[in-house]
């Protein structure tokens, strides 16, 4: 074997070649095996027909057991237009029907008239790949398994030094991979496929069990078998070094954005709506949705509760629009009810659907749904690998999650929450005769964010949160509030009432007190002008009697 | 006579011991037992593999009874005598 490793085949299936790093070891044989029904015949169809079409490889199908005819209606099925392959040459299907009842042995034989048959094939389209489905059908039509043994794996052999790019599928024994034990004459690769039912959902996965010169992840990973084909969804191999964004993104509720600094969430975060039933999760969650696409970005819904037309008529109670947004691809509402399919089935769609539709935001309502359905730590091994998998891809992902109590939300949630960047609390809260939704931010990563309870309230003009009245005894919401309010206003309006009497009497008195010194300077100025008068006529008295002594003085000296 | 006749091709793929042991059983047991009653016909899928598609042949020497019909499949060299003459059913004819 080389340094460098060794060729490899693409097979075409989605998720597949990247977990293998290229696919099938090219020339050589790989064993693919399950139980019936698992995907096996798929799973070679499809490498035979994604050769043929994308890496001009042609194909031979041998089948063992389908009719050809069977093999082209169950692949045309899924759309790959089989049937154009075999016209052009580029697929040849060989049907290999051994029937026992017709067959008597006697004496030594060998399986030539298979390979002069597969080599014909192989010969007339000029074929680099080839899929024996299934092989162990040979074992019931022959009775002696020593010369099967020694011919299949002479066949492995031949086919290997023809350089094919084979798959070998079989049947799943008890405690082996295969019943023929075919897995010993296959060295470089072994796939096995599993399909298993648990509380009633099957979910298929896939293992490599073997491959030679490659490293490659021993976990099971779960496929889909769906009008797309066969994909594989490699979910466990992410990781944490996904980018950060530094920019924010707005809620759709101003007033929410406003409790965070920097007026919005992280792009990229992961956010958690918690909240009791009818606290307005959903509501908020499509607001996020709604924001998104008003700024021309796309947005895709996943619920688990409502259908795509449930939800655009609730939210336009709320005067959201959402319609619009699905109309002009903006926004792609996907629901399924958990028990659907299996956790990883549903992740492996989600995952799909978010590579497929390229979203900037997601939102999953709700993720306790799940939570019934399933294991809490195979749920939150889930949503760990959706969270770690929209992080990576910078895409803001939204949850609701639906909790049962107000108490104890803080500690069963506590695994969810080390999920999450930013968790929003909804409370629902009964006072007075009365539930109020009430909105709290309980924690948001990396940016300071109020503290401060406040009044969720959704009209048809959209969703705003009113700073709670701040009472004497404690915060009051609801028509505690506006009773509470009113009952300010009321004082308020008394208080101005008695300012307003009081500021007349004072003007009152000023006013008199004005006229008081009005008068009194009046008198003050007739008492200054009398003064003047009483000095000016001591003056006038005291001049004339001063020339009236003279004139004696002057009289008396003449 | 012309009627009862029986045919029988084997197919055989080149010049294999398993091949020639074949057709000298076979050869043997029809001169014994059906003397002048029956036509082989000897394929040689290797000069002409497309036969091989065509009569839905995987065994290697397999012995195809055509005639009478329903048509029978032996495979193997046919080194057993008596389980040749029962599954071609030549005596009872």
């Amino acid at each position: 074997m080389v340094a460098v490793g060794i060729s490899k085949s693409p097979t075409g299936i989605a998720g597949f070649d990247d977990l293998t790093h290229g696919g099938l070891p090219t020339g050589r044989p790989s064993l693919v095996c399950g139980s019936a029904g698992c995907g096996k015949t798929l799973f070679a169809s499809t490498f035979l027909i994604q050769g043929a079409r994308e890496h001009g490889e042609n194909g031979v199908f041998v089948t063992f057991e389908e009719r050809p005819v069977d093999i082209v209606s169950n692949v045309a099925s899924l759309g790959f237009g089989l049937d154009e392959l075999i016209a052009e040459d580029r697929i040849a299907i060989e049907h290999i029907a051994v029937d026992p009842a017709e067959l008597a042995e006697i004496g030594d034989y060998d399986l030539e008239g298979l390979f002069l048959r597969l080599e014909l094939a192989i010969d007339s389209i000029g074929a680099k790949r080839v899929v024996l489905d299934t092989i162990e059908s040979l074992f019931s039509a022959f009775s002696n398994p020593a010369i099967l043994r020694a011919e299949i794996r002479r066949l492995f052999d031949w086919l290997k030094d023809k350089g094919m790019t084979t798959v070998i599928t079989a049947e799943r024994g008890d405690g082996t991979l295969t019943r023929q034990g075919l897995e010993e004459y296959v060295s470089d690769c072994v796939i096995l496929l599993d399909h298993r039912v648990h509380n009633q959902i099957s979910t298929r996965r896939m293992r490599i069990v073997k491959y030679r010169g490659t490293a490659h992840g021993t976990n099971e990973y779960p496929f889909l078998i769906d009008a797309d084909g066969f994909s594989v969804l490699p979910v466990s191999s992410l990781g944490l070094d996904h980018k950060v964004s530094e920019e924010r993104v707005r809620s759709g509720v101003p007033d929410l954005d406003a409790m965070v600094s920097g007026g919005g969430f992280h792009r990229g975060s992961s956010i958690l709506i918690s909240g009791v039933a009818g606290s307005g999760k959903s509501s908020l969650a499509a607001s996020f949705a709604d924001a998104a696409c008003a700024r021309g970005e796309r947005a895709l819904y996943f619920s688990f509760e409502e259908s795509a037309a449930q939800a655009v008529r609730n939210m336009r109670s709320i005067g959201l629009d959402l319609q619009r947004w699905i109309d002009g691809d903006l926004l792609r509402h996907i629901a399924a009810r958990p028990t659907f399919y299996s956790l990883e089935m549903h992740l492996a769609i989600m995952l799909r659907e978010v590579t497929k539709f390229d979203p900037s935001l997601v939102v999953l309502d709700p993720i306790s749904a799940f939570l019934e359905s399933g294991d809490r730590l195979e749920v939150q091994a889930m949503l760990l690998r959706m969270v770690d998998f929209l992080k990576a891809r910078g895409i803001t992902a939204v949850f609701t999650h639906l909790a049962h109590s107000h108490e104890g939300t803080a500690a069963t949630d506590a695994g969810l929450s080390s999920l999450m960047d930013a968790w929003i609390l909804m409370l629902n809260r009964e006072v007075n005769g009365e539930f109020n939704r009430e909105l709290y931010l309980l924690k948001a990563r990396g940016m300071a964010h109020s503290n401060q309870v406040r009044e969720f309230v959704m009209s048809d003009r959209g969703i705003s949160l009113l700073p709670p009245y701040l009472g004497e005894n404690g915060a009051l919401t609801g028509s505690a509030r506006r009773g509470e309010e009113a009952k300010a206003r009321r004082a308020e309006a008394a208080r101005r009432l008695e300012v307003a009497r009081d500021r007349a009497a004072a003007e009152d008195r000023r006013r008199a007190a004005t006229a008081q010194i009005a008068e009194l300077q009046a008198q003050l100025a007739a008492t200054e002008r009398e003064l003047g008068l009483i000095n000016e006529a001591e003056v006038d008295y005291r001049r004339q009697a001063d020339s009236d002594a003279a004139a004696m003085e002057a009289s008396r000296k003449a | 006579m012309e009627a009862k006749k029986k045919k029988l091709v084997l197919y055989v793929a080149g010049q294999t011991p398993k091949s020639l042991a074949a057709i000298s059983n076979l050869e043997r047991i029809c001169e014994e037992h059906l003397p002048g009653r029956y036509e082989i016909e000897v394929i040689d899928l290797r000069q002409n593999p497309k036969l091989a598609r065509e009569h839905d042949i995987v065994a290697i020497p397999t012995l195809v009874r055509e005639l009478p019909v329903p048509l029978r499949k032996i495979i193997g060299d046919l080194s057993d005598e008596q389980k040749v003459l029962v599954n071609l059913r030549l005596q009872d004819e």
